[in-house]
């Protein structure tokens, strides 16, 4: 595990490791040397305000499965970790494209399917696909927009080596603490703000209100009106729905809230019934209607799905998204951006082995100690095997499941993940980590603030930095040289 | 055959129920074999009621009352011709592609006794339609028929290992095994004629259909054994029972409901061909 991280790109140091100081990369320098310079003590005690500042914030965390606490704090970094202004342009530019076409892959299954005809992703992938939602063909969304809010998870493993891991085009979480990461940066070291030009992130809410506003019905008044729909306080992102709404100055609504009469939807005020142009949900399709979906559901609306397929509604994302969040759809993204846009995809997959592919599948059996393998229809780092830190019981477990259903399974290599220096007990040093910028898709233009969500492993080696896995977050910053 | 159906559904609850909304699955369409030759809905109530089709082909109403009632009755009558096709089901709406189909839900998934059931109803049959007819009777042997509302069914792996269920438990053990054998399956609610003739019927029924190769969708009825002939009237498809429900429906509000259900399936005169 040791030589793995010795191994990885480190963000500050380049290829040669945490000892190397010769090869500290520009981006750092000014970090370095702070970092270098700061007494152990300094950081210990911006360490304890940092947390009590979170505390006092009251970002919290549940974490299913967890019966001891049912809501606990995410690890916070104080040492942020930096993209130039000229690597941000590059990940900017293949996000929007990535996210275009993800667009017009939706708009096309659900109608005209030419990709299916043109053989670019077999048909069975997509109709047998629990998340394809057949309520959702051959009828069309406002503006022919599908993913308004994509997290888009990128890993780096190199200087110029950016990869796309996952899309996350269903309910995207975790912009709260892209946005109280930095707040809480700028009040415990305003000083290191002014040496360095850090692009703002405190925006996020406006853009994300202007999209929304911008995707409602065309038979919406010139001042649509946004709710954000929330399953309610027992989800694990609650506090993310109350903090996204007072931010954006929305009504945080639940489902009993919101009721539908004559194909619209209403929400109820104490001035009487009030009509929703744009519903950004964060409710799962399974949940958002039971007349139409889980019957048992009660935490959707009833009669929503009419409206929103009469058009009176804008859903934020639309229903069905969850089709392209499948990870072995996912494996065909490169050709669905050149068969959509035409282009060569900027960034690049991770290669991945479909375990439903004979030839695959006996690689995978194979080379199980090396591969990651995940659900596809997985998500939040549950159900999947890392082969390198797994023991040998964990992979024969494992082995059975995948020869039982190999169509649920992908596998990819075993990424190195770039490292990022960390505060861990014993100092400074390299963790594993990933980024999710969110992309907002409206109907005027396509919105990235510049920044995301870095998520870091904080086990030393460990390649999982999902926080319902022990994860933590830092700050990003996105530097104007 | 000439059929006629009178469906009564009756709630009645406690308080006036408000935000009333039902979803009706209750209008036949015409394809080979099935004739509608008249078809109405009646509600005790006044209020909207739309139709629209649904991402199946399903004809589907959408009822809601203008005023908050404290009862309601959905009172389906109908006629139809006919004819008996063996279960092969030809010149129905079809909307979705055949690997559609193969899709697990919640009521369908597997389980290794499903699987196992699949397997030796599948070993040693010569092609798909001999397989299935083999599946149809394992089923009908390994899952007894328990008269219950269809709003008991339980998932597809559960009502095999009781050995026992209501008609929408014992289409979706079919549909399960079948699709896990790579044949694209449905379920299909409708109505069914008694065979001795009585009028007096329970519930709508259920059943399955399976696409063979070069013959199309053919319908199989476990509870019975048998592929649907003339006595059987299709209402709507889905991939279990939940899609294609005769009726679904949402309230806030009217405390406990209690639900009535009078169904006559009659058979009509033979004398009447013309």
């Amino acid at each position: 595990m040791k030589s793995m991280a010795a191994a990885a790109f480190d963000e500050m140091t380049g290829m040669g490791g945490i000892a190397d100081p010769a090869t500290l990369r520009d981006a750092y320098g000014r970090l370095k040397a702070w970092l270098d310079s700061t007494p152990p003590e300094h950081f210990n005690t911006r360490r304890s305000q940092a947390e009590l500042l979170f505390r006092r914030i009251g970002i919290t965390f549940a974490v299913y499965g967890d019966t001891e606490s049912t809501e606990r704090l995410i690890p916070f970094d104080i040492i942020p970790r930096v993209i130039t202004r000229p690597e941000w342009d590059f990940l900017e530019r293949g996000l929007k494209q990535r996210v275009t076409a993800l667009n017009m892959f939706l708009k096309d299954v659900y109608g005209a399917q030419e990709c299916i005809k043109a053989g670019i992703i077999p048909a069975d992938l997509v109709y047998k696909n629990a998340h394809y939602r057949m309520e959702m063909r051959n009828f069309r969304v406002p503006h022919d927009l599908y993913v308004h809010i994509a997290g888009i998870d990128i890993v780096r493993t190199g200087e110029k080596d950016f990869f796309v891991l996952e899309d996350n085009a269903r309910i995207p979480s975790g912009v709260s603490y892209m946005l109280e990461n930095r707040e809480v940066m700028l009040r415990l070291f305003p000083d290191l703000f002014s040496k360095h030009r850090v692009a703002p992130v405190e925006n996020y809410p406006d853009a994300l209100l202007a999209t929304l506003r911008s995707l409602a019905p065309t038979s919406a008044t010139r001042d649509p009106t946004v709710v954000l729909l929330t399953p309610g306080r027992y989800n694990s992102a609650f506090y993310e729905h109350s903090f996204l709404a007072d931010k954006l100055g929305v009504e945080l609504v639940e489902a009993s809230d919101l009721f539908t009469k004559d194909d619209v939807v209403y929400m109820r005020t104490t001035e009487g019934p009030r009509r929703v142009d744009v519903i950004y949900r964060r409710l799962d399709d399974d949940f958002l209607d039971p007349l139409v979906f889980r019957p048992d559901s009660v935490l959707g609306v009833p009669g929503i799905m009419n409206a929103y397929e009469r058009g009176s509604v804008t859903l934020a994302n639309a229903v069905g998204t969850g089709i392209s969040d499948d990870k072995a759809v996912y494996s065909y993204m490169p050709d669905i951006v050149r068969f959509f846009t035409g282009e060569e995809p900027i960034l690049h997959n991770v290669p991945t082995y479909r375990c439903r592919e004979k030839e695959a599948f006996a690689y995978v059996m194979d080379n199980l100690s090396e591969l990651v393998v995940k659900e596809v229809n997985g998500s939040g780092g549950y159900g999947m095997l890392v082969g390198p830190h797994a023991s040998k019981r964990e992979i024969d477990d494992f082995a059975k499941k995948l020869r039982h259903a190999p169509d649920g399974f992908i596998a990819q290599p075993t990424l190195s993940l770039s490292t990022c220096p960390t505060f861990v007990a014993s100092g400074v040093a390299p963790r594993h980590v990933d980024l999710r910028p969110f992309v907002l898709c409206g109907a005027d233009q396509i919105r990235i603030v510049p920044g995301g969500l870095t998520r870091v492993a904080l086990k030393e080696g460990s390649l999982v930095v999902n926080s319902s896995q022990g994860g933590g977050t830092k700050d990003t910053w996105v530097l104007d040289a | 055959m000439r059929i006629r159906v009178v469906h009564e559904t009756s709630y009645t609850y406690e308080q006036p129920a408000r935000g009333l909304i039902q979803i009706l699955r209750l209008t036949p369409r015409d394809h080979d074999g099935q004739y509608i030759r008249r078809w109405r809905i009646d509600t005790s109530v006044d209020g909207r009621l739309t139709a629209r089709e649904d991402g199946f082909g399903n004809v589907v109403h959408w009822f809601t009352p203008d005023e908050p009632a404290d009862a309601l009755v959905i009172r389906v009558t109908g006629e139809a011709d006919t004819d008996d096709t063996h279960g092969v089901v030809r010149g129905a709406v079809e909307r979705l592609p055949d690997p559609f189909y193969l899709r697990d839900t919640d009521f369908c998934g597997t389980s290794p006794e499903l699987h196992a059931l699949a397997q030796s109803a599948a070993t040693g049959a010569a092609d798909p339609l001999t397989m299935l007819h083999r599946l149809m009777d394992t089923v009908h042997r390994t899952v007894r028929f328990e008269a219950g509302p269809a709003t008991a069914a339980v998932p597809a792996a559960k009502a095999l290992a009781a050995g026992c269920g209501n008609p929408q438990d014992i289409a979706h053990v079919f549909i399960a095994a079948a699709r896990h054998l790579g044949i694209p399956a449905r379920y299909v609610a409708g109505y069914r004629a008694r065979d001795d003739g009585e009028a007096e019927v329970e519930a709508p029924h259920g059943w399955a259909e399976a696409l063979v190769p070069n013959l199309g969708w053919v319908a199989f009825d476990a509870v019975h054994d048998v592929s649907p002939s003339e006595q059987y009237i299709r209402l709507a498809m889905g991939l279990d029972y939940l899609g294609a429900a005769p009726i679904r429906g949402s309230r806030t509000g009217g405390g406990t409901e209690t639900l009535d259900v009078k169904l006559r399936v009659e058979q009509g005169r033979a004398a009447v061909q013309c």
